[in-house]
């Protein structure tokens, strides 16, 4: 296996981009962030692989447009995923591991506010036995929430202190598009939305990019002093249907972590939990012990924008990693109806650190 | 704007046996591996990956595992008032069913609730055939007349005779607000005042119309506003002879690459006034404008492009905008 890092990572997220779905014009100054990062031009940048959706932006090939942004005469070695950017991450990280390309940048780009999201979203269901009931995903989040609080797993405290954590934290986040911690009595004080999720119990709708630089060895090595080492990335997926899963645990997300080899040692978690119940359901599927910090940046119910709030979760995981403030750190990305797919990318400052 | 389609999809035999099910007012699961009845049937199981062979015909009464109440409904879905989507284990299934339920505030429901299916007077085999309602309303009459229920057997026998489904159809629709680039607004505001409003690429010096939050080539916005000439050559086209959905004009009609006078990126547009058959690259052309009171932000303002009677451009002159 090659030693592959996070070297690069620019962000923008807003509530309402005021511009094109295939979102050009915001990516552009994405990219020359990371060009000024990593002090590299275009040319240097081996692939391209960006996350994104039509369904989204509501036009066919909205990626094509899109990659105006990178500037693609000559040709650039290009690929897209109608995912989160953490799988065109994934793509990526392979790319490089076939020796082909010593380094990429992935970017994902989502205006959600073109259409009704929580609607927009129910074009990933089975197009069967679910799409034609137009089940909202706020509504499948709800139905996964209550069967948690029936069976005791966690009751209404227990997410409105995630979402009182969260919203806290994210108040040091320039990129958050809702921060500002109260307490758990006043936020159970709030209205029910989706009974028994409140609206700050769901992330908000967000619009936004980001741009994730990766490279292998000495590149890597020139770019930072202590790169982000890539020392596990797995992905795992659970099936179509909500009925044969059980919804209350996530079998993808154990999966995945088993496969990066588990979680012990992680400091720093930035977990991709766009409801405040899926970040208990994550940390005991990541095996997470309270000594773990889990996204200082607010995550995905202060920002969350589709298609980039996984790729997010990395790069703000391997911040910690570059600033010297953690060791190792894990990344998480989710998509699907309530956490049907999920990626772990764990690193590491130690190069040698990497899970065989 | 709307983005709409008919989904026309096979079903395949599970599938198809389930919808068959609704289409009779009988719930239909599948026999899983491990032994569990699954409503709907998915086609393979989902731990021995084999296709589900085995069916059970089921009550159309359940009970309610998990619920949520829906405050905001969105278009499409079931009500267009509040309501409730609910996980329901159907009687003598093991595995819950994502469906809704008709009760009037989130009050009248509860895990553990029993309820019964309430079915439509016309079903054609979907899981729109039917909805849930709290049993209680079929307690005092066990034979509900209407729907479902008594009629149901009865329909059984009629339908009997009726072919299988084999085919759902499910439309989709949605609805979105589409935003220009700020580029893309100053090209429509443009058309609006019977201008066209190219702009020019600071690296390589191209003129784009319609000018873009970046140019494909160097990754950055154009800029400078370049007025272009309302006059152009035909690089390249062709002869729509196939009708479709939403067609305006009667085929055969031609769909051309104009390149502008001033301009490096040519338009797509109509060209008209002249037969179909007489059109060719190198041809120059002229836009004609719709009456002005009828200008909105739109390249519909143009009407189409119509030929100069000016000689044809040289090949040289556009070879380099193909």
């Amino acid at each position: 296996m090659r030693d592959v890092a996070v070297v690069g990572f620019a962000q923008r997220q807003m509530k309402d981009f005021d511009g094109s779905p295939s979102m050009a014009e915001l990516l552009v100054p994405i990219l020359a962030e990371c060009y000024e990062q990593t002090g590299w031009t275009k040319k240097d940048i081996g692939f391209w692989c960006s996350g994104s959706s039509d369904y989204l932006a509501g036009r066919s090939f909205s990626f094509v447009s899109a990659i105006d942004a990178i500037g693609v005469l000559p040709p650039v070695n290009e690929s897209h995923v109608e995912m989160d950017a953490a799988w065109a991450l994934y793509e990526a990280w392979i790319k490089i591991q076939t020796g082909e390309v010593d380094t990429a940048l992935v970017f994902g780009f989502g205006k959600a506010s073109a259409g009704v999201l929580r609607r927009t979203l129910s074009m990933q269901l089975d197009p069967y036995t679910m799409t034609p009931l137009w089940p909202d995903t706020v509504s499948l989040a709800a139905l996964q929430a209550r069967l948690g609080l029936d069976a005791g797993l966690w009751d209404e405290a227990a997410l409105a202190e995630v979402v009182n954590r969260s919203l806290t934290d994210a108040e040091k986040n320039e990129y958050a598009v809702r921060a500002g911690g109260s307490s758990v009595s006043e936020l159970l004080a709030r209205p029910m939305f989706a009974d028994p999720l409140r609206k700050h119990d769901c992330a908000p709708v967000t619009d936004g990019a980001a741009a994730i630089v990766l490279a292998a060895g000495d590149r890597a090595r020139d770019v930072r002093e202590r790169p982000a080492w890539i020392s596990g990335i797995a992905h795992s997926s659970d099936g179509l249907h909500l009925g044969t899963r059980d919804l209350t645990v996530s079998g993808s997300a154990e999966r995945a972590a088993a496969a990066v080899g588990g979680t012990a040692g992680v400091q720093v978690a930035e977990l991709h939990a766009p409801f405040s119940h899926q970040e208990l359901v994550l940390r005991s599927a990541l095996g997470l012990g309270g000594d773990v910090q889990v996204s200082p940046s607010g995550g995905a119910l202060a920002a969350n924008p589709m298609f980039s709030a996984g790729a997010i979760r990395i790069g703000e995981a391997a911040k910690r990693i570059w600033d010297g403030s953690a060791d190792k750190v894990l990344g998480h990305a989710t998509s699907g109806p309530a956490l049907q797919q999920n990626l772990v990318c764990v690193m590491e400052a130690e190069e040698n650190g990497r899970a065989k | 704007m709307t983005v709409a389609f008919d989904y026309t999809r096979s079903t395949g035999p599970v599938l198809g046996r389930f919808f068959t099910g609704l289409r009779d007012a009988t719930v239909v699961g599948g026999r899983l591996s491990d032994g569990r009845v699954a409503v709907p049937p998915p086609e393979y199981d989902p731990i021995s990956h084999q296709a589900v062979t085995e069916f059970v015909e089921l009550p159309d009464t359940g009970t309610v595992t998990s619920w949520t109440w829906v405050s905001e409904p969105v278009a499409g879905q079931p009500f267009d008032r509040p309501f409730a989507y609910a996980l329901i284990t159907i009687d003598g299934a093991d595995v819950p069913w994502l469906h809704a339920v008709d009760v009037a505030s989130p009050d009248e429901i509860e895990t553990g609730m029993k309820v019964r299916a309430r079915w439509a007077e016309e079903r054609t085999g979907s899981v729109t055939d039917l909805v849930f309602e709290g049993d209680s309303v079929g307690l005092d009459t066990p034979s509900p007349s209407g729907s479902g229920g008594s009629t149901s057997a009865e329909t059984l026998v009629e339908t009997n005779t009726v072919e299988d489904v084999t085919r759902i159809v499910t439309p989709v629709s949605l609805d979105y607000h589409y935003a220009a680039s700020p580029e893309e607004s100053s090209f429509f505001r443009g058309l609006a005042e019977g201008r066209i409003l190219g702009q020019r690429c600071p690296k390589c010096q191209k003129v784009y119309v319609p000018p873009r939050g970046a140019c494909p080539t160097d990754g950055v916005p154009t800029a400078e506003e370049i007025e272009l000439s309302h006059v152009g050559t035909v690089t390249t086209f062709c002869v729509v002879n196939v009708p479709f959905l939403g067609q305006k004009i009667k085929p055969p009609y031609v769909s051309a690459y104009v390149l502008l006078d001033g301009a490096d990126i040519a338009l797509q547009h109509l060209i008209l006034d002249i037969p179909a058959d007489e059109v060719r690259m190198g041809m120059r052309v002229k836009a004609v404008w719709r009456p002005r009171d009828e200008w909105v932000t739109s390249i519909e303002n143009i009407s189409h492009f119509a030929p100069t009677d000016e000689p044809d451009a040289d090949f040289d002159s556009y070879k380099h905008h193909l």
